[in-house]
């Protein structure tokens, strides 16, 4: 009888830390979030909460291409009004991205940001961005949509190009009205 | 067989009679037994999958099927011998092997044990329909990456997401079981350390499924829940990330490997000290090494990943990780090379088996720390390179450690010796038929072959016509193992209670067949 | 199909046992490659090689030593020794040094490579099933490659071209000498672009943008050849990747080239077509962009690509056909060809779509009418 207690214990504590991997399972969730913002992996950028203007570092320029890219399943026309800017960082810079939707219907559009090299992306500081909300177009409307960001001096001296790339899709399925859980970012 | 095992029952404890048997059984051989036919069927059906894939590969050009379902080939072959003959495999052996190594009656849960059993044949039937359904078969391979596995999968990727799900809950209830036998159920005397190997290295494997299996169930929730659930774990339109979905199946998947590969290791250091006539060489080593290699795999996963634009800090540290996992098993290696030096050896058939294991899972061993130096990965990353690599640690390695295993106990099982000349028979043209499939593989993976392709460019014409033909001489021979295992179930060549000569252990000291219940009585462990 | 498997057989037994130097040409080996990195790349891969050769030596050479001479048969006696520390910790010892001396090459290798920094041109790549486009930066180029080997070819009606899948209707163009970084994503699923002379390999994630350079030596100009990497659905085997070198004077004469060659198109999309005329390049247009997923006759596959002969879409109203093609249809398989087809071949293929097969609209689409679609 002994036995079968400390059997019926080792069960238990067994099946209990399968319950607890499955939850660390959607755990690593959030847990990836957090060292993609660590390592800058996927050129997610924290939405920037600086309002304090920082040092502008005057000794150097870095250019900064601005690269618009559609879903294959994203028929807007999406592109970039400046391909490249050059600044001085730490200098706020405000930039255009222009989209039509040219469809017969209501649609929602989520820009997905990624930055190379990896490693900048902890550097931008965005105070406005298009891709912060999800942006809906009625059918045949277009617009104009805004990026003000800067870039950190206390980015490595060595990195002299920055590409930021939005990624535009079809989000319509994802709109508040549709959400039924959202993730959290 | 039904037949053939009751004859062998004596007395009170015997089994009860006809089919109910087999479905409401609760004994451990019993159970052990279906597992492993039930894995040998799950062999056969893979095997006919990848000999369609090695057919139509045969020359250049679409001959034989279609690209769609060239790649629910290749999803299906790899799903059903990951989950559906390998690892029940190493379950019906440790359903078997475990109770009576350890000195139990049954094992700890034997109710339990029945229903994680009788969950397989409904998870892979289901599996299995879904190439009948008119969407087809899921097609994105056995790592089922998202988007391609959500946003682009045919509908009967539910059925698939159910079935792993299925398959989830059966591997940790067998799991459960056998380490509450393990920990609980030992006979007086039989401390951990005394174990055989085989138990240990399923005592830690029992803990990486347990761990990992849970997250594998995860994954495809996450997966069902975007498909249908309007949720966006992978699909960046709602703010997911695609290469989350790497990170979380690998996380589970590269320890799922070790559990594919830690009770061969079990096997072959039982059989290994049998036939060379002497202990196993470092004992205590074997198991530290053992353990050492379970915990690396949690830190080694996105070495899967080191083409999918990693930090470089993030790829540097799973290169180091990753290539220390070369100091346990090297360890392995040298203890068994070790224990056959000095020793007596003869070369009967699951020896034989044994040392291909041994000599082959080495040569895969090495292609995967190739494979482990990041720079050179992005060379080999996805090419045939990896397929030549894998299939050498899961084909010689895993199966031929099962193979070896049953050859090995199947004289206790029946009572029987299985045919000498006919063992030699299906070793040799297995070993040939596999060296002949997987090493050209090595050769078009470096040339320049990716993967899961279903025609390919006229320069690796030859070396693949060669391994298709090594593939139906390979697959052609289980069918003779077939053949031995019914013979010796039917035969009489009546086994000792030892067996095999230099056989040391509990389950050796059991008459042969061994009886329905293993110890009533708790033997005496010296 | 018997006697060709029975030819394909002989010649692969004869293979087998023809000297080294034929096997040598079969490609055993990782190409070199033309870059500095391939080379160091190279070197690292044989490194790792003949040190994995050398401990299998070792071992397997103790091992068939024990078979060999410490068998039963020979008579031999079993020894007891099942323990040594001192072995133990030799043999993790060692091939501990072993895996540092092997780290060392390879972390200075892996900086190299993820070093992208100061590029001179930058080229994005998009990933599509079962395409690729390529889009200078900076330059107004931007095209699609496809995969040029015939249906015949790929289902035996007709002889295999020397360069069998690995050959595309508009290759990739680099300058030699020059560093090119490449920006790497995709539109729907995972790819990969992979030239292993270059060894550059990276996966083409949506919504993801990798990166990876390439400098190609002067004086290795030529045509390099390669394939998408990661499986991206059912013609994922049909999707290469041809990338050809040339000197920075031709580079920057095919640039130009391509920039009066878009003009030219322009205007030619402001002249007349005869129905015909369009009818034949159509049929071009659809065998090469549409077949794949429409099938050859129009009858659609499966469930997911539905059949365009006898269609509501292609029998129906002509903007609403020029509108589907041009955008796609969102939720669906259908694709945007705005992008990926110009004016003439978007005429053409609507056109041809709605007369071929029994779909005998009798319409012609001009490309007038695509311009006033895309304008609108």
């Amino acid at each position: 009888m002994q036995a079968q207690s400390s059997v019926v214990k080792s069960s238990l504590r067994l099946t209990l830390a399968a319950v607890l991997m499955f939850g660390f399972g959607f755990a690593m969730v959030p847990l990836y979030d957090i060292f993609c913002e660590i390592t800058g992996l996927n050129g997610k950028v924290q939405q920037s909460v600086i309002t304090t203007d920082m040092q502008v570092d005057r000794s150097r320029l870095v250019k900064v291409q601005l690269i618009a890219a559609n879903n294959a399943e994203m028929p807007w026309r999406f592109t970039s009004l400046q391909d490249e800017v050059e600044l001085h960082p730490g200098d706020w810079k405000q930039v255009g991205f222009w989209a039509a939707n040219v469809t017969d219907n209501y649609m929602v559009s989520q820009s997905v940001p990624s930055i190379t090299p990896a490693r900048a992306a902890q550097y931008i500081e965005k105070r406005e961005c298009f891709c912060f909300q999800q942006q809906p177009l009625e059918a045949g409307e277009s617009k104009q949509m805004n990026l003000v960001f800067t870039i950190s001096p206390d980015m490595p001296d060595d990195i002299h190009t920055v590409s930021m790339v939005y990624t535009l899709f079809d989000a319509s399925a994802y709109s508040e009205a549709n959400k039924l859980v959202a993730r959290v970012d | 067989m039904t037949s053939v095992v009751t004859s062998h029952e004596d007395g009170h404890h015997g089994p009860a009679k006809g089919l109910m048997r087999w479905v409401l059984t609760t004994n451990h051989k019993d159970i052990g037994t279906m597992y492993l036919w039930f894995s040998f069927t799950m062999l056969l059906i893979g095997g006919a999958m990848a000999l369609i894939i090695r057919a139509e590969l045969f020359e250049p050009g679409m001959q034989l099927i279609e690209p769609e379902f060239f790649n629910q080939m290749t999803t299906m072959h790899g799903l059903i011998m990951v989950f559906g003959a390998i690892m029940p495999a190493f379950v019906g052996l440790a359903n078997w092997l475990v109770p009576m190594m350890v000195g139990a009656p049954d094992m700890a849960l034997p109710r339990m044990n029945n229903l994680s059993f009788w969950i397989l044949p409904f998870a892979f039937g289901m599996l299995i329909l879904t190439l009948f359904s008119e969407a087809g078969a899921p097609n994105f391979g056995w790592t089922f990456y998202a988007p391609l596995s959500t946003t682009y999968a045919p509908s009967s990727v539910t059925f698939f997401i159910f079935g792993v799900h299925l398959m989830g809950i059966s591997s940790i209830m067998g799991a459960i079981n056998i380490i509450a036998t393990i920990l609980n159920m030992r006979a007086p005397g039989m401390t951990l350390m005394k174990m055989p190997l085989f138990v240990w290295t399923w005592l830690i494997t029992a803990y990486l499924l347990i761990a990992v299996m849970p997250v594998l169930a995860g994954v495809v929730t996450m997966m069902l829940m975007d498909i249908h659930f309007g949720t966006s774990f992978f699909n960046a339109a709602g703010g997911g990330d695609p290469v989350l979905f790497q990170h979380v199946f690998w996380f589970f998947g590269h320890p799922e490997v070790y559990i594919m590969i830690l009770p061969a290791f079990g096997i072959v250091s039982q059989i290994i000290p049998t036939f060379a006539r002497k202990p196993l060489f470092g004992y205590a080593s074997m198991v530290y090494a053992t353990a050492s290699i379970a915990f690396l795999s949690f830190i080694v996963w996105a070495h899967h990943m080191f083409t999918v634009g990693l930090p470089l800090a993030t790829e540097l540290f799973f290169m180091y990780a990753t290539m220390l996992i070369a100091i346990p098993t090297g360890v392995k290696v040298f203890n068994w090379v070790s224990t056959m030096f000095r020793g007596s050896m003869t070369f009967e058939t699951p020896m034989l088996f044994a040392l291909a294991f041994v000599v082959l899972f080495t040569i895969g061993g090495f292609s995967g720390l190739m494979l482990a130096i990041a720079p050179a990965d992005f060379q080999y990353h996805d090419t045939y390179f990896v397929v030549a690599h894998f299939h050498y640690v899961l084909v010689p390695g895993a199966l031929f450690a099962i193979i070896a295993g049953v050859y090995y106990w199947i004289p206790k099982w029946c009572g029987n010796y299985y045919n000498e000349t006919l063992g030699k028979w299906h070793f040799w043209l297995s070993f040939i038929g596999v060296n002949i499939t997987f090493f050209p593989m090595h050769f078009v993976g470096l040339a320049g072959m990716p993967r899961r392709i279903p025609d390919y460019a006229l320069q690796f014409a030859d070396f693949n016509a060669v391994a298709s033909v090594g593939a139906f001489i390979f697959g052609f021979s289980q069918l003779l193992f077939l053949y031995i295992v019914i013979t010796t179930i039917r035969g009489n060549n009546k086994a000792s209670a030892e067996v095999w000569e230099g056989a040391e252990g509990l389950e050796w000291t059991l008459e042969s067949p061994a009886p329905y219940h293993s110890f009533s009585e708790p033997p005496e462990v010296k | 199909m018997i006697s060709r498997t029975g030819l394909r057989l002989s010649s692969v037994i004869t293979a087998m046992f023809v000297s080294q130097s034929a096997a040598a040409e079969w490609g055993l080996n990782m190409p070199q490659g033309v870059t500095e990195v391939s080379q160091s790349i190279y070197d690292l891969h044989m490194l790792i090689f003949w040190i994995c050769v050398w401990i299998g030596v070792l071992v397997f050479g103790v091992m068939f030593y024990s078979i060999y001479k410490h068998r039963k048969s020979k008579g031999a006696e079993p020894s007891k020794f099942h323990e040594s520390l001192t072995l133990e910790l030799l043999w993790t010892a060692i091939p501990t040094l072993i895996l540092i001396l092997m780290a060392i090459p390879a972390t200075s290798t892996l900086v190299k490579m993820y070093d992208a920094s100061d590029a001179q041109i930058d080229i994005k790549i998009t990933g599509y099933q079962w395409k690729w486009e390529y889009d200078y930066l900076g330059e107004d180029v931007r095209f699609f490659s496809n995969l040029a080997t015939s249906k015949d070819e790929i289902y035996n009606k007709q002889e295999k071209g020397e360069n069998y899948l690995l050959e595309v209707d508009r290759e990739m163009v680099i300058p030699t000498g020059v560093k090119v970084r490449f920006l790497l994503t995709a539109a729907d699923v995972i790819h990969a672009w992979w030239v292993p002379e270059f060894a550059v390999k990276k996966d083409a994630i949506p919504g993801y943008v990798n990166e990876m350079w390439v400098n190609v030596p002067v004086g290795k100009e030529g045509i390099y050849r390669g394939q998408c990497a990661e499986l991206c659905g059912v013609d994922h085997g049909f999707m290469p990747v041809v990338v050809r070198a040339v000197s920075q004077d031709d580079y920057r004469a095919w640039l130009a080239e391509q920039v009066a060659a878009k003009a030219a198109e322009a205007a030619a999309a402001l002249g007349d077509f005869s129905h015909e005329e369009l009818m034949t390049k159509g049929a071009e247009v659809y065998a090469s962009r549409c077949a794949a997923c429409h099938g050859q006759n129009g009858e659609g596959m499966g469930t997911v690509f539905p059949a365009l002969k006898d269609s509501a879409v292609a029998l129906g109203d002509v903007q609403k056909h020029i509108d589907v093609v041009l955008n796609g249809t969102p939720g669906t398989a259908m694709q945007a060809f705005a992008a990926q087809l110009n004016d003439v071949e978007l005429a053409a293929v609507v056109t041809f779509e709605r007369n071929a097969w029994g779909n005998d609209t009798g319409d012609t689409v001009t490309p007038k009418q695509i311009i006033d679609a895309r304008n609108q």
